[in-house]
């Protein structure tokens, strides 16, 4: 492995910074993980809602997580937003484009992308 | 699935569920064959479920009746004229050394041998879902070298700052990219 000074560096940079807890304020970003959205394609999806949350500054109030088989394989890959106080939003047949807007939108803007939601979706 | 490396993710998905503290990935790679060991210390299976692991009909979860995990990795490997080894004991049958080990042998020179792909993707979308209670190790002999990671390794540099922290992942992914271009150089 190489050398673990950079990690320590890390450290150091992070250290004070408040890490961000799922408390009552922040917007949960659930990726389906499960063996159907694998195969249909999470993984770049996931990956790049972790970059974008970041590039777009919205990483102090969003977390993104993984689930397992939430139950509607023919529509994966699932990306299930929760706000407190608000409906959930399912968005489906996601992929890493529509997830750079869904961020841009949705997470920094105040406004989901209804046309990636369930109901707006025929399969 | 298009990549093996996403047969591994979503295998080891099943040691965390498993409520695994040790997760060992292991690939053991030659000319010709790849060798993948998914090892836990999770809950285990009893005997009559191992069996009923490798049927698609078979499953744990509410939301459907097929489980499509370990009949995907078994058919990757057997169509290239490979196997799957799976052996496991449960919690129940013995409280102090329980788990799993799941072994597949691909031969590369087959067809129909699926390409590893994105390992290192892999290793990056599981180390952000991991949690506090689980750590991996990972191994990739290759006939020139090889490439590890440990995550307790990573943890103890970084004390409290959490393995899911953007810069730590970029990290990991850049010094597994820089181990694999290492290992595959023929020096």
């Amino acid at each position: 492995m190489k050398s673990l000074e950079e990690l320590a560096k890390i450290r150091e940079r992070m250290a004070g910074k408040v890490a961000l807890r799922e408390g009552e304020n922040s917007v949960r970003i659930v990726v389906g993980m499960a063996t159907c959205g694998i195969a249909a394609g999470a993984r770049p999806v996931l990956n790049t809602l972790v970059d974008e949350v970041v590039k777009q500054g919205v990483s102090d109030k969003a977390t993104v997580s993984q689930t397992g088989c939430i139950g509607i394989c023919q529509y994966e890959p699932v990306v299930e937003v929760f706000e407190p106080g608000k409906e959930k939003v399912t968005y489906v047949k996601m992929t890493p484009d529509k997830a750079k807007r869904v961020v841009a939108e949705h997470i920094k803007g105040g406004n989901p992308v209804v046309e990636y939601t369930i109901g707006n979706t025929k399969i | 699935m298009k990549e093996l490396s996403l047969n591994i993710l979503d295998i080891v998905q099943n040691s965390l569920t498993a409520g695994a503290a040790n997760v060992e990935i292991a690939l053991e790679e030659t000319a010709e064959t790849l060798r993948i060991t998914v090892a836990d210390d999770g809950c285990g299976m009893t005997p009559d479920v191992a069996r009923s692991v490798t049927d698609p009909f078979y499953t744990t979860r509410k939301t459907r009746g097929v489980g499509l995990g370990i009949p995907f990795f078994k058919l990757a490997a057997e169509q290239t004229g490979g196997t799957l080894d799976l052996k496991s004991t449960s919690e129940k049958d013995d409280p102090v050394n329980h788990g799993t080990v799941i072994s597949a042998l691909f031969y590369k020179t087959s067809i129909d041998f699926t390409p590893l792909g994105d390992i290192i993707s892999t290793l990056g979308t599981l180390i952000q879902g991991l949690g506090e209670s689980t750590d991996i190790v990972f191994t990739h002999t290759l006939p020139h070298g090889e490439v590890s990671l440990s995550t307790a390794e990573i943890r103890a540099v970084l004390g409290e700052v959490p393995l899911s922290t953007p810069e730590v992942l970029v990290f990991i992914k850049d010094d597994l990219a820089s181990q694999y271009a290492e290992a595959s150089s023929c020096t």
